[in-house]
């Protein structure tokens, strides 16, 4: 077992169980979640806590930030927050850290939660992805990643 | 006043009367003339909707989108327990075990459901599956789409989960799921327009109050069961509002 800092974009940080073994995405359903314009988790779906490993106490009121990855270059969620903030859909590979130190990959679709007119969140629905696209994404983040380090 | 009720096409056929009772029981309640409207085509209907012929309807998740955001439609309910799921289905005797197992230019029977359809490609995706690289066969119903799964003519097919369990036995020994979607807050909901509330004498609540207690007296509870539905459940806006939301997240 390994432990490994994370550094967040809040300048906090956390140590965390980081494991190479890959837990499948479950067959036929979305894994839900939303948050409030910060990014902040107020609603999960059953599949969200199971694929999280944490109850939905620890998740509720926490930042989304909460399911990093060390292997996600920072520039992807750049692009992601980027996209959100001008309540235009967002989607890409995302590799996720569950709390058991174990991953997840999902194909996500963040959109703004627009009502009245007012943006009053976002919502993140995460489907099965093709292992043909994970394959291309870890060369791809490699990459990022190495450039964002040096 | 004259209102006009509609059914989304994709109901089962076995509830028609059952719309009719509902419809009868509604007009009784409510003192107002309504008339039901029913559909054989998505088509046609959007087409009535656009045109503003509709002021009450038991819409798709799919219609309840353009409903809700571009008409001022309002959520009242939805049925319990009754959410809308999909399956991708094989010839029980062909090696297709999950959906990877299905490659390019695969023959896919459909049924002219849009948002079965919507959930259907977005389960093939896993295999790299797209509108691009399959051939699409479209057919009339879902036994249809069966029938094109048992002669072998295509590779999989997509069914409403509803649709597949309401199958002969015989059907079902035939045709097997490979891949079935677990959503459950994708639902159809009974929706009430605006000119309904402009022009008639009740309001939002007390539409609502009238749907959600109708299984509590003998009349409204076996008016829902030959809809085959057990009670309505309330839906509110952001309920509705968060589906579509949902939904959206399935358009590229
Ligand atoms: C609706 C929504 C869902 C999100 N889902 C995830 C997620 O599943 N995994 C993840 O690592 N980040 C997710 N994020 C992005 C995080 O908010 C955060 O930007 C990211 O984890 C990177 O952390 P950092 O910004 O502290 O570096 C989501 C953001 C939003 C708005």
């Amino acid at each position: 077992m390994s432990k490994v800092t994370i550094n967040y974009y809040d300048k906090t940080s956390e140590d965390r169980e980081v494991l190479d073994e890959e837990v499948p995405f479950p067959e036929g359903k979305l894994i839900v979640s939303r948050t409030d314009v910060e990014g902040n988790i107020t609603h999960c779906n059953q599949a969200f806590i199971e694929m999280s490993g944490f109850t939905e106490n620890e998740l509720i009121g926490r930042p989304h930030y909460i399911l990093r990855h060390p292997d996600m270059p920072a520039a992807a969620f750049g692009d992601l927050w980027n996209t959100i903030n001008t309540k235009t859909k967002w989607s890409g590979y995302v590799k996720n850290l569950r709390k058991d130190g174990k991953f997840y990959w999902v194909y996500a679709v963040v959109v703004a939660n627009v009502r009245e007119g007012k943006l009053v969140g976002f919502a993140s629905v995460r489907r099965k992805p093709s292992r043909t696209k994970i394959n291309e994404c870890i060369d791809l983040y490699k990459t990022m990643l190495a450039e964002e380090k040096s | 006043m004259k209102f006009t009720m509609t059914v989304s096409p994709d109901f089962s056929p076995d509830y028609i009367a059952g719309w009719y009772i509902f419809n009868t029981w509604l007009q009784k309640q409510t003192n107002e003339s309504i008339h039901l409207e029913l559909y054989n085509s998505f088509e046609k209907q959007r087409e009535d909707i656009k045109a503003g012929k509709i002021d009450l309807i038991y819409a798709n998740p799919y219609d309840a989108s353009m409903l809700i955001r571009d008409k001022g439609f309002v959520a009242i309910a939805a049925p319990d327990n009754k959410s809308d799921e999909a399956m991708i289905c094989v010839n029980n005797e062909s090696d297709y075990h999950c959906v990877e197992d299905l490659k390019e230019k695969c023959n896919i029977a459909t049924a002219d459901d849009p948002e079965v359809s919507t959930i259907g490609m977005i389960m093939l995706e896993p295999a790299d599956l797209n509108a691009e690289n399959i051939t699409v066969l479209e057919q009339k119903n879902y036994v249809m789409v069966a029938k094109h799964l048992i002669n072998g003519s295509a590779d999989a097919g997509f069914f409403l989960k509803e649709a597949y369990d309401d199958m002969s036995k015989f059907i079902k020994s035939q045709v097997r799921p490979i891949v079935t979607s677990q959503i459950s807050v994708i639902k159809h909901s009974f929706l009430v327009g605006p000119s309904f509330f402009e022009n008639s004498g009740i309001n939002e609540s007390d539409f609502k109050e009238l749907l959600t207690t109708m299984h509590e007296n003998m009349k409204g509870l076996s008016t829902l069961e030959s809809m085959g539905f057990s009670l309505w459940n309330e839906q509110s806006q952001e309920d509705a509002e968060f589906m579509i939301d949902l939904m959206d997240t399935f358009v590229s």
